[in-house]
């Protein structure tokens, strides 16, 4: 990878310490130690799942937050600020601004989760008492949370890239929610006919697919996860990513920044 | 200047402190001013599908949720002594639709859905629904259908069912011995209390879950008296068959029948006989399931803790 690149990214990830981004890891763990401590109370022989359903749906939830509302401003900002213009009169090219801000705000996240992951274990050791070789499907939970994000923050910086940060945190928010309804969406593709059935089966395949990358209710019964799942959810993912981002650095370079 | 400071801080702290303290204290009178507009009581949105869709993916936490309200839900009412339970079917059919897998909403659920009220909803019908629904998502559960099996059995007193299903659920692959038996048991001798002091064991020892070992327990101590005092009752009747009296106390019992002392019931008290024979436990309160052994007129209380039937 470029050292310019690198150096974008890092940047990025100080940028993003530095808006005290990582405050919402103590929000998270009030969060869970309140909920691992209050359901044994208030509810009946679920301790166990709500932890990792609360936990890794928080860590899903507090993530996508956080990828929109950074993602959507780290080119509009750079711009409001005209800081971007030092930035492009060095040798930096257009798409390694673009990409290092992308690695950026994806190490940001990374770090973030592993963070989190670490309350999530610490919450399910504190009501189960010990680790089960299950639980280590958490992490396989986590790893396409961790791939979602890549989207998103993809996803927000393809609509930073031409769009204001309130319409890219509108576009952004919403293709996340279509993609929560993704499978909803190709069974009414399929039912559809004539044109309405080719719209229908395109935007189906054009949004993202987050509900094939949310297995927490599967992993908190403990149902294992084929590998063949593993690699082709990454393979997506990547793909997804690569998809948006190319779009993004499209637009960027044909962007009048004058 | 910073003494000024000093001085806004504190009173705005004050502030924040004193409004805050005012607005739980409003919102406590609020709630005794209109105590029926509490949220365990309305279900605003009654289909399971169209909350599934609305938990975007995130469905397992939307079921906890419910089954938390569920179980909220079934603990006020119970506790008020409710002869009705309207939202508890549909609570746990958004639970279960939501989460299909989570077993504690079938186990539970149907032992609050099927005893008559006071100790549940009275609705047997939908539990045997509900434990079905169970069993088709999570056909390799034995004991779902042990619950199935025992819903039958204690509230339907529908031996023929029960034993088949105790059956199916025995040939489940890892299925606990005692399927087996009690499918046996129940077309045998479905009615006995042997019967009932079995089912009651077999719950106690296969269950992890503290509630539904001690309601077993609460269970199987009134087996015990329902057992002593029919054989109590069955000594008198023999004792004045030969004596042409009814026994003057349960001493006399005692010495008659050959008894190293006075019959105890579990928590240790002597059962006590009445002037016309009658056979009563001290504390009829403190065995929620007893059928014998009662003053007439008794009326019992709620179960401390209902689970199975």
């Amino acid at each position: 990878m470029s050292s310019r690149i690198v150096h974008i990214a890092r940047n990025t990830f100080r940028e993003a310490v530095r808006d005290r981004v990582l405050y919402n890891l103590i929000a998270f763990a009030l969060l869970l130690s309140g909920a691992a401590i209050l359901v044994g109370q208030i509810s009946i022989d679920i301790e166990r799942l709500v932890v990792i359903n609360l936990g890794l749906t928080a860590v899903s939830l507090f993530g996508v937050v956080i990828a929109i509302f950074i993602g959507i401003g780290l080119v509009s900002k750079e711009i409001e600020k005209r800081t971007l213009y030092t930035v492009l009169s060095r040798p930096v090219r257009r798409w390694e601004f673009i990409v290092g801000k992308f690695f950026g705000l994806a190490g940001t996240l990374v770090v973030n989760t592993v963070f989190m992951a670490i309350g999530v274990f610490g919450a399910l050791l504190y009501v189960a008492h010990k680790f089960t070789k299950p639980d280590g499907l958490i992490l396989v939970a986590l790893y396409f949370i961790i791939l979602e994000f890549l989207i998103i923050c993809s996803l927000a910086l393809l609509f930073s890239s031409f769009s204001s940060p309130l319409l890219s945190a509108v576009f952004a928010f919403s293709l996340f929610v279509i993609g929560s309804f993704s499978d909803d969406l190709r069974g009414f593709a399929a039912m559809a006919h004539g044109m309405t059935r080719w719209v229908a089966t395109g935007a189906a395949y054009l949004v993202p697919n987050f509900s094939a990358l949310n297995v927490i209710s599967a992993v908190a019964h403990q149902q294992p996860m084929g590998s063949q799942l593993i690699l082709q959810n990454t393979l997506y993912a990547l793909f997804y990513t690569a998809m948006a981002l190319s779009g993004a650095v499209l637009i960027f370079e044909r962007r009048n920044l004058k | 200047m910073k003494t000024e400071r000093q001085r806004t801080t504190i009173i705005a702290a004050v502030c924040f402190a004193v409004s805050m303290a005012a607005c739980v204290l409003l919102l406590r009178k609020i709630d005794q001013i209109r105590p029926q507009a509490t949220l365990e009581d309305a279900l605003y949105i009654n289909s399971p599908k169209m909350i599934k869709r609305a938990s975007l993916g995130f469905d397992g936490l939307m079921a906890c949720i419910y089954w938390t309200r569920t179980v909220q839900y079934f603990g006020h009412r119970h506790f008020d002594s409710a002869h009705t339970y309207n939202e508890l079917a549909p609570l746990l059919e958004i639970t279960t639709a939501l989460d299909p897998h989570l077993l504690p909403a079938y186990q539970f659920g149907a032992s609050f859905l099927a005893p008559k009220p006071p100790g549940g909803a009275g609705q047997p019908e939908r539990a045997i629904h509900l434990m079905e629904y169970g069993i088709q998502h999570n056909p390799d559960n034995w004991r779902l259908y042990y619950d199935l099996g025992f819903v039958y059995y204690t509230e339907l007193k529908d031996y023929k069912n029960a034993a088949q299903v105790f059956e199916k659920g025995s040939n489940v692959p890892n299925s606990h011995p005692y399927m087996k038996i009690m499918a046996a048991q129940m077309a045998a001798h479905a009615g006995d209390l042997a019967t009932a002091r079995m089912l009651w064991t077999a719950t106690y020892e296969t269950s992890y879950e503290t509630n539904i070992r001690l309601n077993a327990i609460e269970h199987l101590r009134s087996i015990k008296v329902d057992e002593d005092v029919t054989n109590l009752e069955s000594a008198v009747s023999q004792f004045r068959e030969h004596t042409g009296r009814f026994p003057s106390s349960m001493s006399e019992l005692a010495v008659a029948e050959h008894s190293r002392g006075i019959p105890v019931d579990p928590d240790g008290n002597p059962y006590i006989m009445t002037p016309d024979g009658q056979v009563l436990v001290q504390n009829p309160d403190n065995f929620s399931f007893i059928t014998k052994g009662v003053p007439p007129g008794y009326k019992a209380p709620p179960p401390k803790f209902h689970t199975q039937g």
